[in-house]
């Protein structure tokens, strides 16, 4: 059996903070040029320039694209094959964020006990996303997330009955909902089916999926691509300040679902969607 | 054009400054945001005064990232400022007269904005690298236990920000979302 030591993975998920913290990823910036040249509004293309701008700044001088350094989301894959050794896994990856936003001046966003509100001062707890899978590898995804993005997220049980249209319509009424709270550009993530935590789960996971690569299903990546361009004649633009592009993209996970259910959740992210992965 | 202003705000500036005006701004602000927010409204309910004299002033919502070394102060952009809503009001009866952030605000934030004389003008949420290259010096005055959400004086040199909401109440949010999504269903 193959083996990886703890001391590898905290090394990895500290080095991943920082990387996706001070790089902008390949398809956000590409959609950002393209989108620069479609925005309709002379105030939107001003400010498509300067958060491209900002994004070459952040990589240059490796200081965080956003003040807002997110919660450290973990998407962990771990191949049946391999044995941990050394330690604690949990623990390998609270210590890998500690080092990260501690070594690379990243902010700490996380209080202790959601009602108390006491900064942990480290931003730990991550919240980390187990998966067994085959092989022998592990491959760890870091996808730190915004609150203000965040906070504009929502979730609801459809009827089977309200279809495809009424999975639109929530996700649209979502984007609406989220104008100029959420910093668009906009990352749309949105998950279908499963049950009410997989559906949260899906739109999550939909997120680090590069948004210039569609759903492998003909019918979602055909969702994907209306939705976005109706959330695209909203209206909101650049910051809410008015104009075409609201969203740079829609990502659409599905899953299986009871005979009773549709439920749909909708994860606004942000023109800094953040998500670095690394193999051991 | 952008038109260059210095702080702190004059009134015969804030009654010129009209929603849409792209404005860069010079000299003091004070950051502030959630959890200091909720602590200057306990201090004014215990009838206390604030850690800082805010009349006249322009608060900044924002919890900048540590500095690096030989850096002001870390990346540095805007904070959702509709979560100070319930807290702005009691803040602007002090005299606040300038607020920067991002994201709509409530009608008695508003409300009180027009009695008050007051602007809101807002930065690019997510630019927080650029924005802190305009930063010339920051350091804490209040609540430093508070981390980054502490209260920091900054001085900053040709700010970049848009008057998003002026003193009489044009809102800049609702005005180009409804002439954009007319001319974007025209098509």
């Amino acid at each position: 059996m193959r083996e990886v030591h703890v001391k590898e993975i905290e090394q990895a998920v500290s080095k991943l903070c920082m990387e996706a913290n001070f790089h902008l990823s390949k398809d956000i910036k590409e959609s950002l040029e393209k989108s620069r040249e479609e925005e309709i509004s002379p105030l939107g293309e001003n400010i498509l320039e300067d958060i491209i701008e900002n994004a070459n700044i952040a990589s240059k001088k490796e200081i965080p694209i956003c003040q807002d350094t997110g919660t450290a989301v973990v998407f962990i894959e771990i191949g049946q094959d391999v044995h941990i050794i050394g330690g604690d896994l949990e623990e390998a990856i609270q210590n890998g964020i500690r080092k990260g936003y501690s070594e690379g001046f990243l902010r700490k966003s996380i209080v202790e006990d959601p009602l108390i509100r006491v900064n942990t001062k480290d931003n730990t707890p991550g919240i980390i996303h187990y998966l067994i899978v085959k092989g022998d590898k592990i491959k760890i995804t870091l996808a730190p997330k915004g609150g203000g993005s965040e906070n504009m997220s929502a979730l609801k049980m459809l009827k089977p009955a309200d279809g495809v249209e009424g999975v639109e319509k929530f996700v649209l009424e979502t984007v609406d909902k989220a104008g100029p709270n959420a910093c668009p550009p906009l990352v749309v993530g949105v998950g279908i089916g499963g049950n009410f935590e997989m559906a949260a789960f899906l739109a999550k996971k939909a997120l680090i999926r590069p948004i210039d690569k569609s759903n492998p299903k003909k019918h979602i990546k055909e969702m994907e691509e209306r939705l976005l361009n109706k959330i695209n004649t909203l209206g909101i633009g650049p910051q809410g300040l008015g104009g075409k592009i609201t969203a740079l993209g829609v990502n659409i996970e599905v899953f299986p679902t009871h005979i009773a259910s549709l439920p749909v959740a909708v994860n606004i992210s942000c023109h800094v969607t953040r998500h670095k992965t690394i193999v051991l | 054009m952008e038109k260059r202003i210095s702080l702190p705000l004059k009134e015969d500036v804030i009654l010129d400054l009209k929603a849409g005006d792209k404005v860069l701004l010079s000299g003091t602000i004070y950051t502030g945001r959630d959890a200091a927010h909720k602590r200057m409204i306990e201090a004014l309910n215990k009838g206390e005064d604030l850690p800082i004299d805010i009349n006249g002033q322009v608060i900044y919502y924002v919890g900048p990232c540590p500095a690096k070394e030989n850096e002001v102060i870390g990346s540095c952009g805007p904070t959702t400022s509709g979560r100070m809503d319930v807290y702005t009001p009691a803040i602007l009866e002090q005299g606040l007269k300038g607020m920067i952030g991002k994201g709509e605000r409530s009608k008695s934030v508003i409300e009180s904005m027009k009695k008050n004389k007051a602007i809101y003008f807002t930065a690019i949420g997510g630019a927080g690298a650029l924005l802190a290259d305009r930063v010339k010096a920051a350091e804490v005055v209040a609540y430093n236990d508070l981390g980054a959400e502490a209260i920091y004086k900054l001085e900053v040199e040709d700010f970049p920000v848009i008057v998003t909401i002026d003193c009489e109440g044009n809102n800049l949010y609702d005005t180009q979302k409804e002439r954009y999504k007319e001319l974007l269903n025209q098509k």
